[in-house]
């Protein structure tokens, strides 16, 4: 899509691609929204949840943000630091899976689980 | 480094795929090319500013996964009485329509910035900024409302006291962005509105002659604003 860098005079896209894509965003966030009003659970639930949040955040940073026609330095330079994040988030899942075993091996008066779960007896 | 706007002509002679990464970092040279000063260094802010948010929605997610007291569910304490029948999230998915159009009329405003209709730019950087200034109060109502019911960040009235403790720090950092981004809206809007960019006027804090390329750095920052929203609306609204 190298084509549409206008030299320059900056980025200069067809009106058309963005109204194309703000559609698109509507589409999605109409999804993710009906995710809730379904009330889907479980698997199904959280993988439609983060489709829809991937394919909306892919579309912004990359044509309203015109990511796609930068150069490969600047796009790695920006998107690759992020990924540090997902690898904060997986230790940080684990710290809390042993602050939670904790809390119920020697604290527990209160039942557990995943969010909204019914309320039942901890066991021993 | 001067005013001048990247040139790209330069470029054209260079290597292409992963070859074109080491090249553009070689030394004794400009990194980042066909992209201005101004415009890199606002991806660096907003790198920053991905950890900072990213570190709220960590904190957020081991808050959430380490209580032993059930998390209060999202789709009924943002739920909306509206006509009698209460609609789960109705507000918030308003919200983010809002979030979503004024995305729309910032790009739309970028492109004609750029084709020198300052007539049309300035008129979509308004219409952005009303869009934004309608997610803030929309906001306050929410918050308004959750406060009335108890809600803390200490405590609230249906679970895990961490929940009023996320929501206040991730929801208020980011109606801050908004609001910041509202106001400079309204600056380069009046920027273009009188001509700033074409006649060389030197702005009032920088004494630096601005460009048709502040719309879109302005750009950068507003759909930023946006992208962080798909994250607070996927992790804390609907997990």
């Amino acid at each position: 899509m190298a084509h549409a860098t206008a030299g320059t005079s900056g980025q200069q896209h067809p009106i058309k691609l963005y109204l194309v894509v703000w559609a698109w965003l509507f589409v999605l966030s109409t999804g993710s929204y009906l995710v809730d009003y379904f009330h889907l659970h479980g698997t199904l639930r959280w993988s439609l949840i983060l489709l829809f949040m991937i394919l909306k955040a892919g579309l912004i940073v990359a044509v309203f943000m015109h990511m796609a026609w930068e150069r490969l330095a600047l796009m790695y330079a920006i998107l690759v630091p992020p990924v540090l994040v997902v690898v904060f988030m997986m230790l940080m899942v684990f710290e809390a899976d042993y602050t939670l075993f904790t809390r119920e091996r020697f604290f527990a008066v209160e039942p557990t689980g995943a969010a909204n779960a019914p309320h039942v007896p901890a066991p021993m | 480094m001067g005013d001048a706007a990247p040139a790209g002509a330069e470029t054209a002679t260079r290597p292409v795929g992963w070859r074109s990464i080491v090249a553009d970092w070689g030394s004794d040279q400009q990194a980042f090319k066909e992209v201005s000063w101004g415009k890199a260094m606002m991806w660096i802010f907003l790198l920053s500013d991905t950890f900072i948010f990213g570190c709220f929605l960590l904190s957020y997610m081991t808050v959430r996964m380490s209580t032993t007291v059930p998390w209060p569910n999202p789709s009924e304490v943002f739920a909306l009485q509206i006509g009698g029948t209460s609609l789960p999230l109705i507000l918030i998915a308003i919200m983010t329509f809002v979030l979503i159009s004024s995305s729309g009329t910032m790009a739309m405003a970028v492109n004609y910035g750029y084709r020198r209709d300052r007539a049309k730019t300035a008129v979509l950087m308004l219409v952005t900024a009303a869009f934004g200034a309608t997610f803030v109060s929309m906001q306050a109502f929410e918050w308004t409302k959750l406060i009335r019911e108890g809600v803390r960040p200490w405590e609230n009235p249906w679970g895990a006291a961490q929940f009023g403790s996320s929501f206040f720090m991730i929801t208020g950092f980011h109606g801050t962005h908004v609001t910041i981004g509202v106001i400079f809206l309204i600056i380069i809007a009046r920027k273009v509105w009188r001509g700033d960019f074409d006649s060389g006027r030197k702005g009032f804090f920088t004494s630096r002659k601005g460009r048709y390329e502040n719309v879109e750095i302005m750009g950068l920052y507003w759909h930023f604003v946006d992208l962080v929203w798909v994250f607070i609306f996927a992790f804390f609204y609907l997990w």
